[in-house]
């Protein structure tokens, strides 16, 4: 009977979602703010990336909102995992291979990962993608040799940093300008790596907000995974 | 044959969040729960997306003075990669708490938690052990 519930919920929900989308022009968006942004934002704001534009310029507010619902999740999780006093059974290092693997793999990542977060005005990039990669390349090398001790402390100094200076970019626009994140300093060359004012330094923090916060919470986790799956 | 791209595309989607929503309800298991919700929100991301396309439209990348008008609708792709990013601390937490469930009562299947919690609230209450004939009576059909 549950079962058969549910497949009727699952199989009525893709009816009403079919529904609604036959009754869609397909390759004809209904909404006209997307128009209107692409046919502003290169004079506006400046970036080749127009998703870029939207993501910090015309939703900045709502990235903010995003960034602390990512800090909130990070540290919901650091407190439901958090016990002190507990010790840790050291699990045994990674071969020599894997190793120096993950050491050599470490500053290509880190390469990468900024590369893309200063691109992230100008190509499909950005500050979440590359942060994923900043935690990525962090996360490597205690993948590798799990004895190691993240240095908490350091991450969430980088954390705070980032936030807070996406805030406070924020309220220098608002003191300048009059509204909360506007892009300052001009928009510049359109497709220069120094275009677009504030918002390549906005990415930059919120890359490395990103990627702080995913490093710290992928420890947390494996830290967690040595005494529960024995 | 040609088959129109439009229906596959909202299949494919729609599918997604469809086989997501029936696995919550469905699976017994706790991280399968989690697994499902991963598939229904790439469901519900592509849907997004391709709410945005637009007929012969190409990535909202402007490149050498290209026109803007042919360009496929931004706004969609921006909140799906907010999306994306809300997922994944989801998850994280979602996993995190399974980890504390599992440490703390044992099973994380559906049934084996309520049982190991319902244990637990008795413990806690100082009720007799379920064998015990001193033990009230508990609802029927709540097992």
């Amino acid at each position: 009977m549950r079962r058969f519930t549910s497949l009727l919920f699952a199989g009525g929900l893709a009816f009403l979602l079919f529904s609604l989308v036959a009754t869609l022009d397909f390759g004809d968006p209904p909404m006209r703010i997307g128009s209107g942004i692409l046919a502003q934002a290169p004079a506006q704001v400046g970036t080749a990336n127009i998703v870029t534009a939207v993501v910090l310029a015309y939703r900045g507010i709502d990235t903010l909102g995003e960034l602390s619902i990512l800090f909130a999740a990070a540290t919901a999780a650091g407190l439901v995992l958090a016990r002190p006093g507990r010790a840790v059974s050291a699990p045994k290092p990674g071969g020599f291979v894997l190793r120096v693997g993950a050491d050599l793999l470490l500053p290509l990542l880190v390469v990468i990962g900024l590369y893309i977060i200063a691109h992230g005005h100008l190509t499909p990039g950005g500050g979440f993608q590359g942060g994923v990669i900043l935690a990525a390349a962090f996360f490597l090398p205690l993948l590798a040799s799990p004895g190691r001790e993240p240095t908490h402390a350091g991450l969430s100094l980088v954390e705070g940093l980032a936030g807070g200076g996406f805030i406070l970019i924020g309220l220098l626009a608002l003191w300048q300008e009059g509204a909360f994140l506007e892009p300052l300093l001009g928009t510049g060359q359109l497709g220069a790596l120094l275009s677009g004012g504030t918002l390549p330094l906005l990415y930059l923090a919120v890359g490395l907000k990103v990627g702080a916060e995913l490093s710290a919470l992928l420890a947390r986790l494996m830290g967690e995974g040595h005494d529960v799956g024995d | 044959m040609m088959l129109a791209i439009e229906p596959i595309l909202y299949a494919g989607a729609i599918g997604l969040i469809a086989i997501g929503v029936a696995g919550m309800a469905l699976s017994r298991h706790g991280f399968r729960i989690v697994l499902a919700l991963a598939l229904a929100e790439a469901g519900a991301n592509l849907l997004l997306v391709l709410g945005g396309f637009r007929e012969g439209g190409v990535a909202p990348i402007l490149v050498g003075g290209g026109n803007t008008a042919s360009m496929v609708d931004p706004v969609p792709q921006a909140m799906v990669l907010t999306a994306i990013v809300i997922g994944v601390g989801v998850q994280a937490l979602a996993i995190a708490l399974l980890i504390q469930v599992k440490e703390h009562l044992g099973p994380i299947d559906r049934q084996g938690l309520r049982d190991a919690m319902e244990a637990d609230i008795d413990r806690h209450a100082g009720l007799p052990l379920p064998e015990s004939l001193d033990r009230p009576l508990s609802r029927e059909g709540e097992r």
